[in-house]
């Protein structure tokens, strides 16, 4: 009997669990998908280091999951508590009856059961076929090749759904019975009597606390871009979070008393149409929601910094790779370790006596030592010799400007010696890289660098012409900026400087690296892979203990790198920002929907005093949309400088390509958070729909 | 004088051919411009049809309605919210105010779904707030006003469009005798000042002894009609018991 009410009850309100259900589908569905990526990525062929980090993304995501299984928590939790109130009077009719409370909470804990096996069903299935979809996509950002198809299915992924949204389901029933056993009768039986009471706030009050949320929440805007110089510390960065939080919150609730006081003074606007209906729909509702519309807010523009900053750091990190990795391979050996400077400043420290006495040998050389030839399998390559001293480190370099960026950047190590290069050298690299080459007199220098922070730091000093001492010679800056350039391939912008000067000031006792750099003969990925793993096997060959071994640094490992990291990062994105965006866009929805009962009774009255179909429909429109733009609108403002303070941090990481991303992101944006705002609307519609 | 309201032979059936109800039994009636009509009748006897059909919100299944020369039956869609916006003013049992608006703004929406201009808006409240005496509860919201207040405010949506007839459903239904009293003063005033023609469908004799002519239905059909003439409102009043009782009890137990 109870069963068959649940049954009934759910079939009755289809219309209100419409968006409920559908939004439960998208959780359990996306959340398949997510835990479901190793199958995924278990069949695709990739390299043993991509392997490791595919491991650290799963267990990533998994702690991920953790999280986004609290939000979906409480969603759900939202969303009964919504589904709950409509139906009081319903519960206050089957209480008048001498129903027990007990069997009340009976029949809302079928109808969570039958809602919970229905979603997980659908959901689950739902999961299945986009993971199918998403394994396209996996193969895809790995670059790897789809031999073939295969369908996936993940029983770990699946038992772990079924087991997550089961527990969230125990939860709501518990909440639905503590909240069934603490109502009374008369306030079920009158709930919807009961007439909200509209709290009049002083203009005043609201004007002043609008303007005081503005200032704070400028200065959080302040602190995390143009004034982000002045965050010393990384607990520096909660004061403007807690400060961004709050001013969100108050800039609210002053507008909820502020707007109505605003366009009731445009006469002529207020009086058109159902203008004065609206902005009191709003009104009246926002007093009560401004803590929600805070939080979705807050959620959006967390969003909306995620989406688009994961989006482009992997655009830009591929684009990265083209112009920071030229070559294909790039050996560092470390040289004469034996020398005084080189003792006196602890850098031979951890090397045994023997590896010092052999580190007189040049890197080709050494691979000799070890029957490894590798200028055999190369096309073409150069040699080039770095020298560093300890009497031109950072300290020097910034010469009389030194205080005043040690006050700004306390941080810094000022004693770390800088990368010395001829530069003929220098324009050999260039010239194999294909980038710009330099020419200098016999007392000039030139500090190449593109990291940006240190750009600005030693700007500076170029501003100033600090000149530099070095080997006795004294070098003038032959300009006043840091040039472009780069010796180390990377996948970004890391070069924090290199000071390149005239070949014959150079004294080679300082020698300190011996590089090359070559290209392959062959272009196929297979063989290059053998090359690589003989010499990565040699370097990390017991052997070693007799030999320094060169680092090597080959296009195809910064490649496989950074690839996984972007992966890495646009997939928890991509999760964490689609899980935010549906929770607040149903939250959203859910709420308009709750209330459209209200509404239809206020719709109705419209319609007796002649409002047409039209007019009422735009009055629906704009007052929903008013409510799922108003968080948007702060969001997309908090965005702006959120993206801006995302650019500075991942700075590293190069950010040329923000224009594609945010687009991507107003694309995932307008379709979800819009077709929650549609069928908001066409449900809502369907709602005050007059039953003839 | 001119008909405003002119029902030709209306019917109006529920449910099917099986279980047939006739609401409005072949029923047809006239209102002239500045009349004060009030329908009497039991529960079931189809007052409450009537108006719904004469108000477009429900259709007739056979018959015509014109108000003012045209014919309403045959209107549709978008040209009904029209009508009913422009020739109709309505006043409700349960007042029907939206609760999220003040007094003056649910005044002036009536007139603002009409594309009226804001000066235009604030005159028209002002001068039917004065003659309706609500001048006082203008800013007060619906949840702050007394029964009579809130009647008295729909009343005022109801006549600041100047519609060509005022249909009000049980206007006394939710208020007490001296409030009742009140607004029935007011529709007098209106009537008899501003010419305003007023259907009113009541089950209360007390109500409809303030109208010019009382219409009596019985299950669908006209059963009598009678006018006041010159007689005082108590004299009618008493006539109007008379035919109560001639209708048979369940009227009068409805009061």
């Amino acid at each position: 009997m109870l069963y068959k009410l649940s049954l009934k009850n759910i079939k009755k309100s289809i219309k209100d669990y419409a968006i409920y259900f559908f939004t439960l589908i998208l959780g359990i569905s996306i959340f398949y998908v997510f835990n479901a990526l190793d199958t995924q990525t278990a069949m695709i062929d990739v390299a043993s280091s991509t392997r490791e980090l595919i491991k650290l993304m799963m267990n990533t995501l998994s702690a991920v999951s953790v999280f986004v299984s609290f939000i979906l928590g409480f969603l759900i939790i939202y969303a009964s508590r919504f589904l709950m109130k409509r139906r009081n009077k319903e519960f206050g009719i089957y209480l008048t009856l001498g129903m027990s409370k007990r069997k009340i909470s009976m029949i809302l804990f079928f109808e969570t059961l039958i809602i919970g096996v229905l979603s997980l069903v659908v959901g689950l299935s739902v999961g299945v076929v986009l993971s199918q979809l998403m394994s396209v996509i996996v193969v895809n950002m790995f670059e790897a090749d789809l031999t073939k198809f295969t369908f996936v299915f993940s029983s770990s992924a699946f038992i772990k759904t079924i087991i997550y949204f089961s527990i969230m389901y125990i939860f709501v029933m518990i909440f639905n019975t503590i909240s069934v056993s603490k109502c009374k009768l008369i306030d079920l039986l009158h709930s919807n009597k009961k007439s909200e009471e509209l709290k009049i706030k002083n203009p005043f009050v609201c004007i002043v606390v609008f303007i005081i949320a503005s200032l704070v929440l400028g200065r959080a805007y302040y602190l995390v871009t143009d004034g982000f110089l002045e965050l010393k510390d990384a607990k520096d960065i909660f004061a403007p979070i807690v400060m961004g939080c709050v001013s969100t919150f108050f800039i609210f609730w002053s507008l909820s008393g502020l707007i109505l006081k605003i366009f009731k003074s445009m006469k002529s606007f207020y009086y058109k149409e159902l203008n004065s209906f609206i902005l009191r729909q709003f009104s009246s509702k926002i007093n009560t929601t401004v803590f929600s519309t805070t939080i979705i807010c807050l959620m959006l523009f967390v969003t909306i910094c995620l989406l688009s900053s994961c989006l482009t750091m992997k655009n830009s990190m591929n684009e990265g790779i083209k112009r920071f990795a030229p070559a294909d391979i790039q050996l560092t050996n470390k040289r004469n370790m034996d020398f005084p400077h080189q003792r006196d400043l602890n850098m031979t420290y951890g090397y045994n006596q023997e590896q010092i006495n052999n580190s007189h040998i040049d890197v080709i050389a050494k691979l000799k030592e070890f029957d490894f030839d590798l200028i055999k399998y190369l096309k073409n390559y150069i040699e080039v010799n770095i020298y560093s001293t300890p009497d031109l480190t950072m300290n020097h370099t910034l010469g009389s400007r030194l205080d005043e960026v040690r006050t700004s950047f306390p941080f810094l190590r000022y004693d770390t010696m800088e990368m010395i290069v001829k530069v003929s050298d220098y324009n050999k690299i260039a010239k194999f890289y294909g980038i710009k080459s330099y020419s200098l007199k016999d007392d000039e220098y030139i500090v190449l660098a593109d990291f940006k922070s240190m750009v600005n730091i030693r700007n500076i000093a170029l501003k100033n012409h600090e000149t530099i001492n070095l080997f006795g010679n004294i070098l003038k800056p032959k300009y006043d900026e840091c040039q472009n350039g780069f010796i180390e391939m990377s996948s970004q912008s890391i070069n924090s400087g290199i000071i390149v000067v005239p070949d014959n000031v150079i004294d080679e006792d300082y020698l300190t690296y011996d590089m090359l750099i070559g290209n392959y003969k062959t272009s196929d990925k297979k063989q290059i892979q053998i090359i690589e793993n003989s010499l990565n096997e040699l370097i990390n060959n017991p052997i070693k203990e007799k030999y320094l071994l060169p680092d090597a640094t080959t296009k195809l490992s910064i490649k496989e790198s950074t690839n996984s990291l972007t992966v890495m990062v646009t997939f928890i994105g991509l999760y964490l920002g689609v899980i935010f965006l549906i929770s607040s866009a149903a939250i959203l929805g859910l709420k308009e929907l709750s209330e459209s009962s209200d509404n239809k009774k206020r719709f109705i009255v419209l319609r007796k005093i002649g409002a047409d179909e039209k007019l009422i429909n735009k009055a629906l429109f704009r007052q929903i949309g008013i409510f799922f733009m108003l968080p948007l609108l702060l969001a997309i403002i908090h965005s702006i400088f959120g993206i801006r303070f995302a650019v500075k941090i991942l700075e590293v990481f190069g950010t040329d390509e923000l224009l594609p991303s945010i687009i991507m992101t107003s694309i995932f944006l307008v379709i979800i958070y819009g077709g929650y705002f549609l069928i908001t609307y066409y449900c809502s519609k369907n709602i005050i729909k007059e039953n003839r | 004088m001119e008909n405003i309201l002119k029902v030709e032979n209306i019917e109006k059936y529920y449910g099917s051919r099986s279980s047939l109800t006739k609401a409005i039994d072949n029923l047809s009636l006239e209102v002239e411009r500045g009349e004060f009509v009030a329908i009497m009748g039991s529960s079931g006897s189809g007052k409450t049809t009537l108006l719904n059909v004469i108000s477009t919100i429900d259709r007739v299944t056979s018959g015509h309605i014109y108000v003012g020369g045209v014919d309403i039956t045959k209107l549709r869609g978008n040209e009904l919210n029209k009508f009913r916006r422009e020739e109709l003013g309505f006043i409700f049992q349960d007042f029907n105010l939206l609760d999220t608006l003040t007094a003056s703004e649910n005044i002036a929406l009536a007139l603002s779904i009409q594309d009226a201009s804001a000066n235009e808006i604030e005159a028209k409240i002002k001068k039917v707030a004065d003659e309706l005496d609500i001048k006082s509860v203008l800013s007060k919201y619906p949840y702050q006003m007394s029964g009579g207040q809130k009647q008295r405010v729909a009343s005022a949506r109801a006549i600041i469009t100047d519609p060509k007839l005022i249909l009000a459903d049980e206007p006394t239904g939710a208020l007490d005798s001296k409030s009742a009293k009140m607004l029935l003063e007011r529709f007098d005033y209106l009537n008899n000042e501003l010419s305003a023609t007023i259907l009113m469908v009541t089950h209360d004799a007390f109500t409809a002894s303030y109208a010019n002519r009382v219409i009596f239905i019985k299950d669908g059909k006209l059963f009598k009609e009678i006018h006041r003439g010159n007689d005082s409102r108590r004299e009618f009043f008493d006539k109007i018991i008379d035919v109560v009782t001639l209708l048979g009890g369940d009227l009068s137990d409805a009061l």
